[in-house]
């Protein structure tokens, strides 16, 4: 699409091959959606001469392709898919095999093989269950019964609580308790226990609990697992969006080089269409870019030789060549991955609900669970009895409750959000979301649309200017022209880079651009506008605004009723900024900021002992998405952006941000009740532990029994909002 | 009472079958896409069964 100017790139450096000369591609594919896609890229690509074989992933976007030989040019796959209309990037492939889901991979494996356990283990159990209350069941079938439980359980339940004992073992490493360690002490213990039980013939066994308890708590462990697997990488994409070719100039000879190859003073060529790869001046050519995504200004830059660009600026109409300032390490889009890196360091050492319920929970069961082998042996049960009691503490005081608590409630909210078009990328997002006591909005492409709209035109005006504009693919002809509607184009139009559209409108010369272009001297450069006239005729002014999102206003006000402070940091122009502020009867806003500067506003909050919500969409930001407590993006946003917030809304309307933290303060609400209801539970279920009341049938009721009233209470309606 | 001896081993085989299952649809990677696989079983060209590549 963008690529006519493209001359063939040498992409090398991105096939892996091997001894052979066989190599292999991936494309990280934008927008292919469903079967025709994949019909149409898969043909596309395999009809290339020289590929073996080609598979589209759908689900991770990711296009691998088999190359044969030395025969087919990387270049030719990334255009014939773009020729089709979908963005392709290509993937360095050091990084491409790295992003394998490792950890969901195991935790299905556990969680299938303490599913099998469970299940089979019952067989075994529930004759046994019948012998304790005195059906035909004599003590050597228990034993055997109990044996075969011992058979099936205990490889299923050392194998299924791998997660766990890993888990328990670098939290005790570094002198802490996480929920893993009463977890993993309870599984062995209870292993051990009832081994030593069935070998002296005793009455209680509880095979069938450590590998059930493993197999309820997997399932939690597994779907917060899946809530987080959106989220794994945000500064891997953002390397991704920098497209890592970027056009080196030597000898008049253009080829392609991977971005962290060009070295300052390189010379780069960048084509209509495509981002500036690093920091740099320009040499030569006459363009506008557009800055949206690195300081979120609506208004194009015209830019000529001298001027600088930053790295990920669009070039909009003019070839341009530039001469490398930095290296693309040190370029501002790798300064701004640093930021989101530091910010989500910042979140990791978030403590999250259920550990904080772990902090006190695990104290107390173990103390219990002591008292009660110590005490029970000190008034005379003898050990055998004393740890059995024990042991049974530890067991139904079972944490899966505790361990399904806050999974079940933020998956139940996250579906609710899902169907209101919001996506939730973790379970931690949620739950900082419902603490969040102030909210940071950017203004492009959030409070407003991002799309330039003619304002206050006289439709007779914008009628006579519409032939030109309709010739012209800039982006604010493009809004007059829609405004306009269809109808006539001018004839012989020119056009001139970073300059405006030349040509005849019923047989008269007219111009349609900048001031400078049209005749007039350049006026108040800070409104976005386009000048018109005819030659030697009066000239017209187009003013254009970035109109304010459908609902917005509505929004604010109801994130004012949830007792939330809202505040406008924007990196656009004081003038439009203050417009839509006022708008929306926001007081407190700042325009002109950098990507570093909103970051800083975002700490200097967090200083003041905030919890801010940011809201934004653009590269500038990425960084204050990732500072911030909790932060929202809009499904239009750059993938950057995206990645870096923990929920991203892809409707139109401003709502889902008060809706998400109805939501996520309800989830908070629900999880708490969870966790009441736990602590009550074992209230009753330790004392008659200790007292020796509980057997194995009891134990797996109590156990089955408060996790599903924990389930049913994150599944039950009436969410607010 | 000597059934017992036969049919428990024999339906907890049954059980392990079934993990055995689920074990060799996670490796043959049946799990990778799941919407690509809902998308190409629309088409008969496009539809090539599991990968068998990884």
């Amino acid at each position: 699409m963008t690529r006519a100017l493209a001359i063939s790139r040498d992409l090398e450096a991105f096939v892996r091959r091997d001894a052979t000369g066989t190599g292999r591609l991936e494309l990280l594919v934008t927008g292919a959606r469903c079967a025709a896609c994949i019909g149409k890229i898969e043909r596309a690509v395999s009809d290339l001469p020289g590929v073996a074989g080609v598979r589209l992933n759908l689900t991770t976007g990711k296009l691998a392709v088999d190359l044969k030989a030395a025969s087919v040019e990387p270049d030719q796959v990334v255009q014939a898919v773009e020729a089709l209309g979908y963005r392709a990037s290509l993937f360095d492939p050091t990084e491409a095999t790295a992003a394998q889901d490792r950890e969901g991979r195991e935790l299905a494996v556990a969680l299938g093989v303490a599913g099998f356990g469970a299940g089979n283990v019952m067989m075994f159990t529930v004759p046994a269950w019948a012998g304790l209350f005195g059906q035909e069941l004599n003590a050597s079938t228990l034993t055997v019964m109990y044996w075969m439980a011992a058979i099936v359980a205990t490889p299923c339940a050392l194998f299924a609580g791998r997660p766990f004992f890993r888990s328990a073992w670098a939290s005790l490493r570094r002198g802490k308790a996480n929920m893993d360690v009463p977890i993993s002490i309870g599984v062995l213990l209870t292993l051990i226990v009832s081994f030593s039980e069935t070998l002296l013939n005793g009455r209680h066994a509880y095979f069938d609990a450590a590998v059930t308890l493993l197999f309820l708590l997997l399932i939690g462990r597994y779907l917060d697992h899946r809530l987080r697997a959106s989220a794994r990488s945000a500064a891997h994409d953002l390397l991704v969006l920098q497209a890592p070719v970027a056009m080196r100039v030597h000898n008049g000879v253009e080829q392609g080089v991977p971005v962290a190859q060009v070295q300052v003073g390189d010379q780069l060529a960048v084509a209509p269409g495509q981002r500036a790869p690093v920091d740099g001046y320009v040499d030569s050519g006459v363009s506008e870019i557009d800055n949206a995504l690195i300081s979120g200004e609506t208004a194009l830059v015209a830019v000529g030789p001298g001027a600088r660009i930053h790295a990920g600026a669009l070039n909009l109409t003019g070839r341009l060549v530039m001469t490398a300032a930095a290296r693309s390490e040190d370029s501002t889009l790798a300064a701004i991955a640093r930021l989101m890196e530091a910010g989500a360091q910042s979140r990791s050492a978030y403590v999250r609900l259920a550990d904080k319920a772990a902090a006190l929970y695990v104290p107390i069961v173990h103390a219990a669970a002591a008292l009660t082998f110590l005490v029970g042996w000190a008034i005379g049960l003898g050990p055998r009895e004393a740890l059995l009691r024990a042991a049974a503490v530890l067991i139904v005081t079972c944490p899966c409750a505790l361990g399904l608590a806050v999974p079940a409630v933020q998956i139940a909210a996250s579906a609710r959000l899902f169907r209101k078009g919001v996506l939730v990328k973790s379970g931690a997002a949620l739950e900082r979301l419902a603490e969040v006591d102030h909210v940071v909005f950017d203004k492009t492409g959030v409070l407003t649309e991002g799309l330039p709209r003619l304002v206050d035109a006289p439709a007779h005006l914008v009628a006579l200017a519409a032939p030109l504009a309709r010739a012209s693919r800039h982006p604010l002809a493009r809004a007059m022209a829609r405004e306009a509607g269809v109808g006539l184009v001018a004839q012989a139009c020119v056009e001139t880079a970073g300059q405006g559209v030349e040509g005849l409108i019923d047989g008269r010369r007219a111009r349609l651009g900048r001031a400078a272009f049209v005749g007039v001297s350049p006026g108040d450069e800070r409104e976005t506008e386009l000048w018109f006239g005819f030659d030697g005729d009066t000239k017209i002014r187009f003013v254009f605004e970035d109109k304010s999102r459908a609902g917005a206003a509505q929004a604010i006000a109801d994130l004012r009723a949830q007792g939330l402070e809202v505040e406008v940091l924007s990196g656009d122009l004081p003038g439009p900024v203050s417009r839509i502020a006022a708008e929306l009867g926001i007081s407190a806003w700042r325009a002109g900021l950098t990507p570093f500067e909103k970051a800083e506003a975002i700490d200097a909050l967090k200083a003041r002992g905030r919890k801010v919500l940011m809201v934004g969409d653009g590269l500038n930001d990425a960084a204050a998405l990732a500072r911030a407590h909790a932060s929202m993006a809009p499904g239009a946003a750059v993938d950057a952006a995206q990645n870096a917030a923990d929920l991203v809304f892809t409707g139109e309307a401003l709502d889902a941000v008060p809706t998400a933290i109805g939501v996520a303060r309800s989830a908070r609400g629900r999880a708490l009740q969870n966790f009441t209801f736990s602590a009550l539970y074992n209230l009753v279920a330790a004392p008659a532990a200790m007292f020796g009341l509980i057997n194995p049938f009891i134990a797996a009721l109590a156990m089955s029994g408060s996790s599903m009233v924990v389930l049913l209470n994150a599944l039950r309606p009436g969410w607010r909002r | 009472m000597n059934i017992i001896l036969f049919l428990a081993p024999f339906s907890v085989g049954l059980g392990a079958l079934g993990l055995v299952a689920f074990l060799w649809t996670m490796r043959v990677g049946q799990y990778d896409d799941p919407k690509g696989d809902a998308a190409r079983v629309l088409y008969d060209h496009l539809d090539d069964g599991p990968p068998s590549d990884n």
